[in-house]
């Protein structure tokens, strides 16, 4: 029985009736913590000594990068989840998790050429991240595409959680690319262990813009979810009553709309 | 756990884990071909083929930039610990590509020694700070992070 409490948190219902109480204060919360993060990366921080403006980039750049990484655990951690479990809610987390990610990943590498070709002198280098983040980008498209074409929503869930599992093995490759081979990207500015090489008016805004981008991805993510709770259990009764649609050819859809 | 569920997620581990294993061989076989280009201490070394085009990457020995007066001909020195190599490289070079800083060439070394270049791109490093921290710290004279090891004596 100790499981319990672990089974209602896989309840769409429950899921869809918390973060509809959460969005009201969390949406804001994240505007505003990106907006202050971005200004302040973008307007204020110092200029970079070599790099000049160009470095600014970093603040939209490492952290898109950062969540492309984590959410890319997320989406494999919920595909896991549902497989063991046989669970609804974290198989449309990890439906939800896949678009956001491909997102998260093309902005990373826009992003990054658009930095590289003032510091670097090329857009694009076959180097062992540009590389391994590309194939991240297959494999976020990958699952997009698979949770699509199979007819079955439960033979497509599987799959995709699968191929998820599977992909994870890539994160740390992208994670230690730059200190495992000679290559052109930079390595970590911010380290786990000893000092970080960024000046602490820089850090700051930056470390700001990482925890602006986890709420925003966590925001994506319930939206994401939530969308996708309401197109699969679009035939329960909960579901019906919440959109006020005559489930039962009653006459409530019609109070709505007068 | 239910026995059942705790089958799938030895089945969901051995997933992971397996093709960790699979994917991790094959990245550690072509190890070689990952990097991105050769260092200096490989051509000092005669363990790059000639005349076939390949990248090479080091940082750019202080003093040894030598420009043509009336062409954009360039001719450098990249260097490591052990190595070094003599780059000649017509064009525009990136901003970034400065003595002392790291560079990446792609081009051909062929048989008088000299890399022959037809593209130079600047690596830049992960330190970021202010000019006026740059200026009190070493007068702007700083060489990165990964030129720092370097020993330049000769």
């Amino acid at each position: 029985m100790a499981w319990q409490w672990f089974h209602r948190l896989g309840s769409p219902r429950w899921f869809y009736e918390k973060t509809s109480r959460w969005l009201v204060w969390f949406a804001p919360l994240t505007i505003a913590l990106l907006l202050i993060g971005l200004i302040w990366g973008l307007a204020f921080a110092p200029i970079d000594a070599k790099q000049g403006n160009s470095y600014r980039i970093i603040f939209i750049h490492m952290p898109a990068a950062v969540l492309s990484l984590v959410g890319y655990y997320i989406m494999a951690i919920a595909g896991g989840v549902g497989l063991i479990w046989r669970m609804k809610l974290p198989f449309m987390v990890m439906q939800a998790a896949a678009p956001i990610g491909a997102a998260l990943t093309i902005l990373t590498l826009a992003t990054g050429s658009l930095w590289g070709y003032p510091t670097w002198g090329t857009f694009w280098e076959w180097d062992a991240r540009n590389i391994f983040m590309l194939v991240l980008l297959f494999l976020y498209l990958g699952i997009v595409v698979l949770g699509k074409v199979y007819p079955v929503r439960d033979a497509a869930d599987k799959a995709c959680a699968i191929l998820a599992l599977v992909g994870t093995v890539n994160v740390p490759i992208i994670y230690k690319s730059v200190d495992w081979w000679y290559s052109l990207h930079q390595p970590a500015s911010i380290k786990f262990t000893g000092a970080s090489s960024i000046h602490p008016s820089m850090l700051y805004p930056l470390l700001l813009c990482i925890v602006a981008y986890y709420c925003f991805y966590t925001l994506s993510l319930i939206l994401y979810t939530r969308r996708e709770v309401l197109v699969r259990e679009a035939r329960t009764q909960w579901v019906g009553e919440l959109v006020g649609a005559p489930n039962n050819g009653d006459k409530s859809g019609g109070e709505r709309h007068a | 756990m239910h026995p059942v569920r705790k089958q799938r997620l030895i089945v969901v581990l051995a997933i992971v884990l397996l093709s960790s294993v699979a994917v991790g061989l094959l990245v550690f076989a072509l190890r070689e071909n990952i990097n991105l280009f050769y260092p200096p201490a490989k051509f000092s070394a005669d363990e790059v083929p000639r005349n076939v085009r390949l990248r090479a990457g080091g940082c750019v020995e202080p003093g040894s930039v030598v420009r043509d007066d009336e062409s954009l001909k360039i001719r450098f020195v990249l260097v490591d610990n052990t190595g070094q190599l003599t780059v000649q490289y017509e064009g525009i070079l990136p901003d970034l590509f400065a003595e002392g800083e790291a560079a990446v060439v792609n081009g051909m070394w062929q048989d008088d020694d000299v890399f022959y270049a037809d593209q130079v791109l600047a690596k830049h490093d992960e330190t970021y700070m202010p000019p006026e921290v740059a200026e009190a710290m070493g007068n702007g004279e700083e060489h990165q992070a990964t030129c720092e090891v370097v020993d330049y004596g000769s």
